[in-house]
């Protein structure tokens, strides 16, 4: 049975892990190499890393992060933030990622998700979906933002799944930022929508401080794998607790 | 030597992270002379089977790769490199491959989430040195939307579970191949590697002995 997947997301900036962790067993808990082989020993699924640089030249030391996890860590990368073309896609890729994801990018020009997915294959292109609850709306409604949830769109989050996906997208990373670095919850009603209006694998992302809350989001909220920073970089819950806990209540886990 | 075929294609990168990592100095090569000459052959692949048919026919790849595993020298094709060895593939279509087995490549059932993406268990169904320490249902890391269905089961080395329990691996001999991705499979996957390489240079010894 297909298991379930515990991804860790690490913020790098220049070269370094932004949200710093307090794990003692590390020398340096904000070398983005040792981090990820820590949690790579600790049996993450896979890895996401988020370039959150903004320059072309900080670009560079990302690649050159990427290339190096690359030769120690044998689970699936993805890397994201700042990823404009094809060429950007195809750095990260042959640096050592196996996923780009994109965000912005894709709602200011959406056939950069077909031109990837293309060139690369769909299973290469995340899709990351910034979403928040419209308040007034009767029906739940989510609405799109861009530009790290400083700017909102027009684009309903379910509609813009679907579409994404129709473009070649092979994967959803979907935060729900009224629950992101809140800890109070995913939001299961969005996760749930978007999860059943696609046929990709949907990534929850955003809000998770109880391993009660990554549990709903697998289940309720029909989620394939769960994406969470704060609870493993703090040693809140370490990898192999979660998964454990998650396994003893009945979810396929890799142990 | 050790060849990991370089077609193009698929991201090559981890696979030879994976052969460096265990001590090993791969070479990656395009060259169908190369190809024949090493003493294992690794033929990784990501993307489209029609695209990586296509790249191998212009190359000239095709034919090496068939003498290769004619002539019963090591050879580990993963994902795509296993879904070509069969006679088609129903991706986008009808297209043929390489038919050195006979069978399709069909598309996994609806209902469930397309691509199969994640860790899933891997049921050995043959004793093979390529399973030594590696225990029954260990996860490995899979990501597609097609399988291989062989006609000759007994090819059948591994079998997984994903809306039907699909082939995800076959051996014969010095042959093997996955619908997974080993240098993607942590521990286990670097260690199906490894005994697939320890095979191989044992059996470039024999070979060189008689």
């Amino acid at each position: 049975m297909l298991t379930k997947r515990i991804i860790p997301c690490l913020d790098v900036k220049q070269g370094r892990v932004v949200k710093g962790t307090s794990f003692v067993q590390l020398r340096d808990a904000g070398d983005p190499v040792e981090l990820a082989r820590f949690y790579y020993q600790e049996a993450a699924d896979e890895l996401v890393f988020l370039d959150i640089t903004a320059t072309p030249e900080e670009r560079n030391t990302m690649v050159d992060v990427v290339e190096r996890i690359s030769e120690q860590v044998f689970i699936p990368l993805t890397v994201g933030g700042g990823l404009r073309n094809t060429n950007d896609m195809r750095r990260m890729l042959q640096a050592g990622a196996d996923k780009v994801s994109i965000n912005t990018a894709a709602v200011l020009r959406p056939q950069l998700i077909t031109e990837g997915a293309k060139r690369f294959g769909s299973q290469c292109i995340v899709v990351a979906i910034d979403a928040t609850r419209v308040i007034e709306s009767p029906q739940p409604r989510w609405r799109v933002y861009i530009y790290s949830g400083q700017k909102p769109t027009e684009l309903d989050a379910v509609s813009w799944a679907k579409q994404v996906v129709e473009l070649g997208a092979g994967e959803i990373l979907l935060t729900s930022m009224n629950a992101d670095g809140h800890r109070l919850g995913y939001d299961i009603e969005l996760n749930r929508a978007i999860s059943d209006a696609v046929t990709v694998p949907v990534i929850a992302s955003g809000g998770a401080g109880t391993l009660e809350d990554l549990y709903l989001a697998l289940t309720d909220g029909h989620a394939d794998a769960v994406l969470a920073a704060s609870i493993f970089h703090y040693g809140t819950y370490s990898i192999r607790e979660t998964k454990q806990y998650l396994a003893k209540k009945n979810l396929p886990m890799r142990l | 030597m050790i060849a990991i075929v370089d077609y193009g294609a698929g991201n090559l990168r981890s696979v030879v992270n994976a052969i460096t990592r265990l001590g090993y100095q791969p070479q990656v090569t395009n060259r169908p002379d190369e190809v024949i000459k090493a003493q294992a052959v690794i033929l990784p692949g990501v993307g489209a089977a029609t695209d990586t048919m296509e790249n191998l026919k212009k190359l000239g790849l095709t034919k090496p790769i068939r003498r290769i595993i004619a002539e019963g020298h090591p050879f580990f094709g993963v994902c795509i490199g296993l879904q070509i060895l069969f006679t088609g593939t129903e991706e986008g279509g009808w297209h043929e491959c390489l038919n050195i087995f006979p069978g399709r490549v069909k598309r996994l059932p609806a209902g469930l989430k397309i691509p199969h993406m994640g860790w899933n268990q891997v049921a050995q169904r043959l004793a093979h040195p390529i399973f030594e320490g590696i225990p029954d249902n260990a996860n490995f890391y899979f990501v597609h939307s097609y399988y291989a269905a062989p006609d000759d089961k007994s090819l059948v080395a591994g079998e997984t579970e994903y809306g039907i329990p699909f082939c995800s691996a076959i051996a014969k001999g010095n042959l093997i191949a996955t619908q997974f991705h080993p240098e993607k499979s942590g521990e286990f996957g670097l260690r199906m590697y490894d005994n697939f390489i320890k095979l191989a240079l044992n059996s470039h010894y024999q070979e060189q002995k008689q």
